[in-house]
């Protein structure tokens, strides 16, 4: 059954060349175009139960050494020799589940919100060709390939952000996603580079069992050429900017690229090299506090959004941001774990608020919704479950999942970063449950044209909403920590790939950092009142912040404008997202073109090519000179002959 | 010696030639007949090209296919032909590239379609005589015959401003190739000093080991007239101008192919011939290689008119070929070569596409369009696939390329392997925003509304380019087989003499080499051994 793995991916490459070749040549029905693209999905989503079953059936302790599933080969230069082959292990497992599982229903979904676009087939061809790429990057058994998944992730989403590129917003805001990706994947060729001259092999296998001959700096610096690499994918700062731009992109796009599967490659990437890593002390504090910073400083741009989706989008770099603490602090498992519950929390807050848009008349600001929660129950009760599940209240899915990031962060001895993630945690409440109250409770704030129309999504779209909350609210209970008396056998199943049990490797690992911490983290009385501490306090913030946001936002809805009015300048500075995109527009994009301009102008039409016309100016004017010789009197004629016979003569003669 | 008895390259290069001559007994009149005749030719002369690439036997380092007759003996100069693994792929390219441009021709040329042919076919049969001609003489003869059709071509169908282009397009190359015929005679009489041999006979030249000084004298004249024809910084100027006053086909061959015979000097005749002084000039050229990339991609990003975009690209796109053929390694060789098809592959198509929208058009400035993708669907499709090869996306042929080429330079010199991926964004910049004006967005000129999409013809042209695309980027192994070998000769050449003219500068010493194990069978004659064992 495990060789069948390249079924997974098969699929929905050929639902996307049905689509895209046979759909758009012959204009088929919709209907069989949408259904095509949902039955590839379907098929490839049930080949990834089949192999995770028969992955099942091996025992632990090999579940890490399945032999790849090479197809054939592809670019064979001299000692490099890189193949199109698949890796079967848990962790590639997990992912291709989440990213097949995610991605059946979030088509399903798209059948129905999709359904009046004029361009549905190419919506499709792209989606599954996304599917395509993405299970390709998950279950790559070697860099490359790896890459090409990457790289292909990356094109969908440009097409997809850029989906109704009939307008401006959208065509900018695909190219900026590509072009800042492209910025990432320099560093991901470089650190390719690397490997590949200091090992010979690009093939994870080879890779990680000769990782130990590495030296130091060379591992630190694969390593972080790689987390650029990630921080174009997943997000991070300072690449993040291309992320809440791509909201423009179709809301089910949103959900499945930029919340579910694509924005998590970069975490996947790090857990996948974590043997590099854990070679990498620096590495992983630089993993650790970019993560942690990400989750905070993307969390105070959420809490002034009024456009649900850029809420959501900043709430997804934050999360993201979480899940780099996790792997930053060698707890490679919980930033998998919180990655697999936020595709399903994420996806279902993005597939909810589409389905709000489209009760809304297509409406995204806030402002201008509010009382709807009785008109659209299905879509109101979903989204409130994903938000207690990202929120982190007890019982939900992220609880399990986010606090095991910050137990992870502590424990390791960051405490100062556990800091900053309680922090982002209780503004993650706060900016979710003012999204909810202002979207959903309250006057009614729509035109009475728009409140006529309000009404609850077809079954299609509702469905995929349920199924995603039901695991927004048990996805949790694979991952039960020690303490509350499970048994967390996602940690288990995770274990041949990711190393010892993650208290075990938390230590393990960051004794190499900060031996200090670590030990007195330990040493702080009973580790098990600590840890059950620690999760008493991160559910007080998280309350805390639902709290203010139910003050603010619901009991004195007028004070948040008044806070507004006092604290302008911040207020100003924090709404503009700190200006960060007018200053890389003007340090990047605007020097970049001034530059090309110049190189144009100056250089190449004022200097070079100059040059060469004044080459052959300088011919003409000496052809003009030497035809004044050319005089056509023959004593001038014989005159010169004399000299000449005279010069030889005397050139002979001496 | 050859296929089966047959002349098989000889039937290849002169085929077009003599298609050329037969269309000159059609009357002038008869426009559609003489079209349809051309194409025919076109596509027979692609499918005699074939059997090439089939009978090519990958397993031989050496010159396969050779012909040698002798045509001057007295001096030496014999008429010498033959491929390897590194030619064949560029011959193919040709053959590839000519019929896609005449069917091109199609609707574009308008007057004097008799002579446009003929000098087409006679382009043909000069490339395809650059491309397998071992013996410096034909070679020189060769290389001066594409400048005159090119020169035509660009002066009598081409723009506005076509007399000021094709001027400077023959010029500066003329000027290029005049000290290029200087250092092959040197190279002919230094020879022949000092072996009492007086030949042009490439393969026995490349036996001869000249002290430094005379190298680097000899490799910088045939370094600077490949260099204008590639070309590299900072001699380009003359490249935007050809590009922008030619017809589209016209574009097409310069971009897919004579600039490849700039790159393929090198590798073929300048590195090869004088492997000391190449090896110095390994940060001269990488350098001006890397500025190539860069400083070719940012100049391209600013331009308003889409030729001369594609035309800063080009320049862009040929600095990453020179920086990996100067990487001296497999993958950085491997790649550059593969580049000069890829290259030729969606630059070509890029051209083509420019074309097909100015022909509906009659503009090409980028301020002039947008919105296009809504008007013409079918269009945007390949015009998107062409852009993504360009750019180097992975599964697409300009991936396998560039990658190859920025991990062999990285291995030479890490620094180099840096820079050079710079280009990837850059690349990555000005296509798509190029890209976007063009396609995207709302429809702002009302001429724009009623464009049609593609046409059945500009279809049959697009596909097979777009199948080579996908093909080259999906399944190298296949082209890349038939090349392994001949670059590990080639790179085992260059370094055994290098090393050797170090040690023992002494002429015509030579020692033998296995490379691999070469089968002998019909697909290898003696020059095939004759390789094998040159060192």
């Amino acid at each position: 059954m495990i060789e069948l793995v390249w079924l997974i991916p098969l699929f929905p490459a050929i639902g996307f060349l049905f689509n895209g070749l046979i759909g758009r040549w012959f204009n088929l029905d919709k209907r069989i175009v949408s259904w095509v693209a949902c039955a590839a999905l379907g098929l490839s989503f049930l080949f990834s139960i089949l192999v995770f079953f028969a992955l099942l059936k091996i025992a632990p302790e090999a579940r890490d050494a399945v032999p790849d599933k090479v197809l054939f080969d592809w670019i064979v230069s001299g000692d490099l020799k890189t193949v199109i082959g698949y890796k079967v292990d848990p962790l590639s497992i997990i992912m291709a589940l989440v990213v097949s599982g995610v991605s059946f229903f979030i088509h399903i979904y798209s059948v129905g919100y999709m359904h009046d676009d004029p361009g549905v087939t190419r919506y499709f061809a792209f989606l599954n060709l996304f599917v395509f790429m993405m299970l390709t990057l998950v279950l790559a058994n070697n860099f490359l390939l790896m890459f090409v998944g990457w790289e292909g992730v990356g094109l969908c989403s440009y097409l997809l952000i850029g989906f109704w590129f009939d307008r401006d917003a959208p065509a900018n805001a695909g190219k900026k996603a590509f072009v800042v990706n492209r910025v990432g994947d320099f560093g991901f060729l470089l650190a390719m580079f690397l490997i590949f001259a200091h090992l010979g092999t690009l093939e994870f296998n080879g890779v990680f069992a000769g990782a130990h001959s590495l030296d130091v700096v060379t591992v630190t610096l694969i390593t972080l050429l790689l987390f650029v690499g990630a921080t174009g994918k997943s997000a991070q700062i300072p690449l993040y900017v291309w992320l809440p731009d791509a909201m423009e992109g179709p809301t089910p796009v949103s959900s499945l690229i930029h919340a579910a599967t694509m924005v998590t490659s970069g975490v996947y990437m790090i857990a996948r090299c974590n043997i590099l890593y854990s070679m990498a002390p620096v590495s992983m504090a630089v993993v650790a506090i970019f993560g942690a910073a990400t989750a905070i400083f993307a969390a105070s741009m959420g809490l002034l959004q009024f456009d649900i989706k850029r809420v959501l989008a900043y709430s997804t770099i934050s999360q993201l941001g979480y899940m780099f603490l996790a792997v930053g602090v060698g707890a490679f498992s919980a930033g998998i774990f919180h990655l697999m519950t936020h595709a399903f929390f994420k996806g279902l807050l993005f597939l909810g608020a589409g389905s709000v848009m489209h009760a809304m008349s297509g409406e995204l600001d806030m402002r201008k919704m509010g009382g709807i929660w009785k008109r659209i129950p299905i879509t109101f009760w979903t989204f409130l479950l994903a938000t207690l599940a990202i929120a982190g209240i007890p019982g939900f899915a992220g609880f399990f999942s986010k606090d095991e990031i910050l137990w992870q962060t502590f424990n390791s001895g960051h405490r100062y970063l556990w800091l900053i993630g309680a922090a982002a945690a209780g503004m993650t409440a706060f900016y979710m449950f003012r999204l909810v109250f202002v979207t959903f409770f309250g006057r009614c704030r729509a035109s009475e044209e728009v409140q006529h129309h309000i009404h609850e999504s077809p079954p299609v779209m509702t469905v995929p909403l349920i199924v995603l909350a039901c695991l927004s609210v048990i996805g949790g209970y694979v991952g039960i920590p020690h303490i509350l008396g499970g048994r967390n056998i996602f940690h288990e199943f995770l274990q041949p790939v990711l190393g010892g049990h993650p208290e075990a490797t938390g230590h393990a690992t960051f004794s190499l950092v900060k031996p200090a911490f670590a030990s007195e983290g330990a040493a702080m009385g009973n580790g098990i009142n600590m840890e059950l501490l620690l999760m008493g306090a991160s559910v007080a913030i998280a309350l805390i912040g639902i709290g203010i946001a139910f003050y603010l936002y619901i009991r004195k809805p007028e004070v948040p404008k008044r806070l507004g009015e006092r604290f302008k300048t911040l207020y100003t500075i924090v709404f503009n997202k700190y200006y960060v995109d007018e200053i890389y527009d003007a340090c990047f994009v605007k020097s970049t073109k001034r530059l090309g301009t110049f190189f144009w102008r100056e250089f190449d039409d004022g200097v070079i090519d100059r040059s060469v016309n004044m080459v052959a100016k300088l011919m003409l004017w000496l052809g003009g000179v030497l035809r004044r010789i050319q005089t056509g009197r023959v004593q001038g004629y014989a005159l010169g002959i004399i000299l000449g016979a005279v010069v030889i003569i005397i050139f002979l003669m001496r | 010696m050859n296929l089966m008895g047959f002349p098989i390259l000889t039937a290849v290069t002169f085929f077009p030639l003599a298609g050329g001559i037969l269309l000159l007994f059609i009357p002038k009149a008869q426009e559609e007949f003489l079209k349809r005749v051309a194409l025919i030719i076109s596509l027979v002369e692609f499918v005699i090209s074939l059997p090439l690439f089939i009978y090519f036997n990958e397993g031989v380092a050496g010159m396969q296919f050779v012909e040698r007759i002798p045509w001057i003996p007295e001096w030496g100069v014999n008429y010498i032909i033959g491929i390897d693994g590194i030619s064949l792929l560029l011959v193919l390219l040709t053959t590839f590239l000519t019929v896609l441009c005449i069917l091109s021709s199609w609707r574009s040329v308008e007057r004097m379609v008799k002579e446009y042919m003929v000098a087409f076919l006679i382009l043909e049969t000069g490339m395809i005589g650059v491309l397998v001609a071992l013996d410096l003489i034909l070679f020189y003869v060769f290389w001066e015959v594409t400048l005159i059709p090119m020169y035509l071509i660009i002066g009598v169908w081409g723009g506005p401003r076509r007399i000021y282009a094709a001027i400077k397009f023959f010029l500066y190359t003329m000027a290029g190739s005049v000290l290029m015929l200087v250092a092959i005679l040197a190279l002919y009489f230094l020879h022949g000093k000092a072996t009492g041999e007086y030949t042009f006979d490439l393969l026995k030249l490349y036996q001869s080991a000249f002290p430094i000084n005379t190298q680097y004298l000899m490799f910088a004249a045939f370094a600077v007239a490949f260099a204008i024809k590639v070309p590299m910084f900072p001699f380009h100027t003359w490249l935007p101008d050809a590009h922008v006053e030619a017809p589209t086909a016209g574009s097409v061959i310069l971009a897919g192919v004579l600039l490849k015979l700039g790159t393929y000097g090198f590798i073929r005749f300048a590195i090869p011939l004088f492997p000391l002084a190449a090896f110095k000039a390994v940060p001269i050229i990488s350098v001006l290689a890397l500025i190539g990339i860069i400083y070719g991609a940012l100049v391209s990003m600013m331009q308003t008119d889409l030729k001369k975009l594609v035309a800063f690209s080009s320049v862009s796109h040929l600095g990453f070929v020179m920086l990996g053929m100067f990487a001296f390694n497999v993958q950085g060789v491997q790649g550059s070569i593969y580049q000069m098809i890829n290259h030729g592959v969606s630059t070509g198509a890029l051209f083509l596409i420019v074309g097909m929208v100015y022909e509906r058009r009659h503009t090409r400035m980028i301020a002039d369009f947008g919105g296009l993708a809504k008007v013409m669907p079918a269009f945007a499709t390949f015009f998107m696939v062409v852009t993504l090869s360009s750019i180097a996306l992975p599964g697409t042929n300009g991936f396998v390329g560039e990658f190859l080429i920025l991990l062999g330079a990285f291995k030479a010199n890490p620094v180099y392997g840096v820079f050079g991926a710079t280009g990837v964004i850059l690349a990555a910049a000005y296509m798509l925003w190029m890209f976007q004006r063009v396609m995207f967005g709302e429809v702002t000129h009302e001429e724009n509304r009623t464009l049609k999409d593609l046409n059945l013809r500009e279809i049959v042209i697009l596909v097979p380019i777009i199948i080579m695309i996908v093909w080259m980027g999906v399944f190298p192994k296949f082209f890349f087989k038939k090349m392994e070998l001949s670059v590990q000769n080639f790179l085992y050449g260059i370094k055994a003499r290098y090393t050797e003219s170090v040690t023992i500068p002494r002429l015509g010493e030579g020692e033998s080499i296995v490379v691999e194990e070469g089968v002998g069978d019909e697909g290898t004659g003696t020059e095939g051994q004759h390789m094998m064992e040159k060192e």
